[in-house]
C-alpha cells in the first residue's frame, strides 16, 4: 500500500508486530504496543565523534548510547578510569572533562565533542608520576587499588579547587569517591600532603 | 540504554521544535542517563540543550536569575548567589558529590524523579513509573517516603536539596515555549502532590523548557541555615532537611521561612511554623514551639515513624543556626 511508505521502518515494525501479537492476546491496545515495544529493538543510530582525550585526537563512530566510560575502556583501550557501580553512587570512573572532574559513565560521549578529556593515563608526564600519583604511594592511599584512579582524579580536582583547609573538609569533597577497602585515611593524607606542595 | 537518536540544540527553541512524544531533553544528564539505562526513561530521541539556556547568575531589578544551565557547582560558588542568598549555595553543598554538582543544571535538580527504591525497581508496581500498576512502598519498605502530602497511589519524596531552598525564599520557574513566549511559575506552584496523577512531578507544560530561576531580593542573607539529616555523613539524600531563614530586627523576628525535604512528594514549606513565628522573640523557647506546630500534623508510613521528632530536632537546629547559638 502506498500509504505504508510514509512511515518509518521502525515504527512498522513495532506497530505490525504489536497487531500481528494483537489477534491472541485480549489486552489493551496500548498498554499491549508498550509491552511489544519492549522485545522489538529500535534502529540503533551510530554516530561520528571526534574527541580529544589526554591531548590527543580521535575520531571514531560510536553508538549513541555509549558513555565517555565505555568509550575509553572498550574502544581505545583506556583502562584506568573504572566501571564500578555504573550508576554515579561510586566514584570509580571519575575522569576531567575541561579541567572539572565529572562521572564518565553518566556522560554520553556524544556530548563531549569541543570537550578535553583528562584520564588518570594522561596525568604522569612520562616516566614521571604526577606529585598526586606519587602521595598516594608514599601515603599507602590504596589496597586493591581499584577506586584509586577515581580517587586520584577527584584529589586533584580537590586539591586545585581548593578544598583541602581541614581534614573534614577534604573527607567532604572526596565524599563521592567510595574505598571498599577502607584507605581513606592515606587518601586524606595523600590530599594533605599535595595540598602542601 | 534502549537505543536513541541524538543531536544537539543551540538554541531553545530549536530544541522545542524538535520535541514530540518520545523526545527527551538532556542537560547534565546525571539523573536522566541513569533512568535509560534501568529503561525507566526509554527515549527514542535525544536533545542535548546544554548549549540551548542561559549559565549565568545574573542581577536584575527585582532581585536575580540563576539561568537553567548554571551547573550546580557554579551556582554554589556564584559570588551574586553567596553575598545575597547563600541559602542556596548551601543546600547545593549538602547534596550528591562534587562530580556530579560539576555536571547537573539548575533547571535539571528541579525536574530530577523521585529517589524511591520502588520507582528504580522495574520489577516491582510503581504508579509514578508505570500509573496503575500500584503503590509498593505504602504498605513495603517506607522509611525513605514522606509523612505529608501523600496519596494512595504515591508516597514518593521529592529528592532535591536546591529546591528546598528555593522553596523557603520564593523563588519563581521562568518557562519558554516554542514560539518564545514566557511564564512565570510561583515555586510553590511547580511541583505537584501525587494525588491521582503520581505520573507527574510538576506543572512544566508540555512544550516548554526551563529558562531560568528568579529570585527576588529578600533580608535573609544573614541568617539562615540548611540542616541535613541521612544515612551517612555525606553524599547521601536526605531522611530528612531544612531550610531556615530569619529576618530580625534585634532580637525580634520579623519574618521567618521554613522549608523542608523528605516529607513530601514537593519542597514542603511549614507554613504555620513561620506564622507563629513572626513578630516573636528569636528564641530557643519560640524555636521549639514553632517546631513542634510543624510536626502537629504529620502522618508517618509504618516505618517511617522516626523521621518526626528527626524534623522537630532539625527545624530547631536549623533555627539556632540562623542565630549561630
Amino acid at each position: 500500500m502506498k500509504q505504508e511508505y510514509n512511515f518509518s521502518r521502525r515504527f512498522f515494525l513495532k506497530t505490525s508486530s504489536a497487531l500481528g501479537a494483537l489477534a491472541f492476546i485480549p489486552k489493551g491496545v496500548k498498554a499491549f504496543y508498550e509491552e511489544v515495544k519492549n522485545f522489538i529493538v529500535p534502529a540503533k543510530e551510530q554516530i561520528p565523534l571526534k574527541v580529544s582525550i589526554n591531548k590527543k585526537s580521535y575520531a571514531i563512530k560510536a553508538d549513541t548510547r555509549t558513555t565517555l566510560l565505555d568509550l575509553l575502556r572498550e574502544d581505545l583501550n583506556l583502562t584506568g578510569a573504572k566501571k564500578g557501580c555504573d550508576h554515579g553512587q561510586c566514584g570509580a570512573c571519575t575522569v576531567h572533562v575541561d579541567g572539572q572532574r565529572v562521572l564518565s559513565c553518566l556522560t554520553l560521549a556524544a556530548t563531549l565533542p569541543g570537550k578535553e578529556v583528562t584520564t588518570i593515563e594522561g596525568l604522569a608526564n612520562g616516566d614521571q608520576l604526577h606529585p598526586m600519583q606519587e602521595a598516594f604511594i608514599a601515603c599507602d592511599g590504596f589496597q586493591c587499588g581499584y577506586c584509586t584512579p577515581g580517587q586520584i582524579m577527584s584529589a586533584v580536582a580537590c586539591v586545585k579547587e581548593g578544598h583541602t583547609k581541614s581534614i573534614a573538609e577534604i573527607k567532604e569533597f572526596m565524599s563521592g569517591n567510595l574505598c571498599r577497602c577502607g584507605a581513606y585515611n592515606g587518601i586524606v593524607e595523600s590530599i594533605q600532603k599535595v595540598a602542601a606542595q | 540504554m534502549r537505543p536513541f537518536l541524538f543531536s544537539k540544540s543551540s538554541a531553545a527553541n530549536q530544541a522545542l521544535a524538535k520535541k514530540n512524544h518520545s523526545t527527551q531533553f538532556i542537560a547534565g544528564g546525571t539523573n536522566l542517563v541513569d533512568l535509560m539505562k534501568k529503561h525507566i526513561a526509554n527515549p527514542e530521541s535525544l536533545v542535548d540543550i546544554s548549549s540551548a539556556l542561559p549559565n549565568k547568575v545574573e542581577n536584575t531589578t527585582k532581585g536575580i536569575s540563576i539561568g537553567a544551565m548554571m551547573r550546580n557547582s557554579a551556582t554554589a560558588n556564584d559570588a551574586i548567589i553567596l553575598a545575597k542568598f547563600p541559602l542556596v549555595a548551601k543546600a547545593i553543598l549538602a547534596g550528591a558529590s562534587p562530580q556530579i554538582r560539576n555536571m547537573a543544571s539548575a533547571a535539571g535538580n528541579l525536574l530530577q524523579r523521585t529517589r524511591c527504591p520502588y520507582f528504580y525497581d522495574v520489577t516491582t508496581p510503581c504508579n509514578k513509573r508505570q500509573p496503575g500498576s500500584g503503590c509498593s512502598a505504602i504498605n513495603g519498605e517506607n522509611r525513605m517516603s514522606a509523612v505529608a502530602g501523600y496519596s494512595e497511589q504515591c508516597v514518593a519524596v521529592h529528592p532535591s536539596d536546591l529546591c528546598v531552598a528555593l522553596a523557603a525564599l520564593d523563588a519563581s520557574v521562568v518557562v519558554n515555549d516554542k514560539d518564545g513566549k514566557t511564564q512565570t511559575i510561583a515555586f510553590q506552584d511547580f511541583h505537584r502532590l501525587p494525588g491521582n496523577t503520581p505520573q507527574k512531578d510538576n506543572n512544566l507544560p508540555a512544550n516548554a523548557l526551563i529558562r531560568a530561576i528568579e529570585i527576588a531580593a529578600n533580608p535573609f542573607a544573614k541568617n539562615n541555615a540548611y540542616v541535613k539529616l541521612r544515612d551517612r555523613d555525606s553524599y547521601a539524600f536526605a531522611l530528612v532537611s531544612v531550610a531556615a531563614a530569619l529576618h530580625l530586627n534585634g532580637d525580634k523576628i520579623v519574618e521567618a521561612r521554613l522549608a523542608s525535604g523528605g516529607v513530601a512528594h514537593k519542597p514542603w514549606r511549614w507554613l504555620a511554623a513561620e506564622k507563629y513565628l513572626k513578630g516573636k522573640t528569636a528564641n530557643i523557647a519560640n524555636f521549639e514551639a514553632a517546631a513542634n506546630i510543624a510536626i502537629k500534623d504529620l502522618k508517618p508510613l509504618s516505618h517511617n515513624g522516626f523521621k518526626i521528632p528527626m524534623l522537630k530536632g532539625a527545624i530547631e537546629t536549623a533555627l539556632k543556626q540562623c542565630l549561630d547559638l
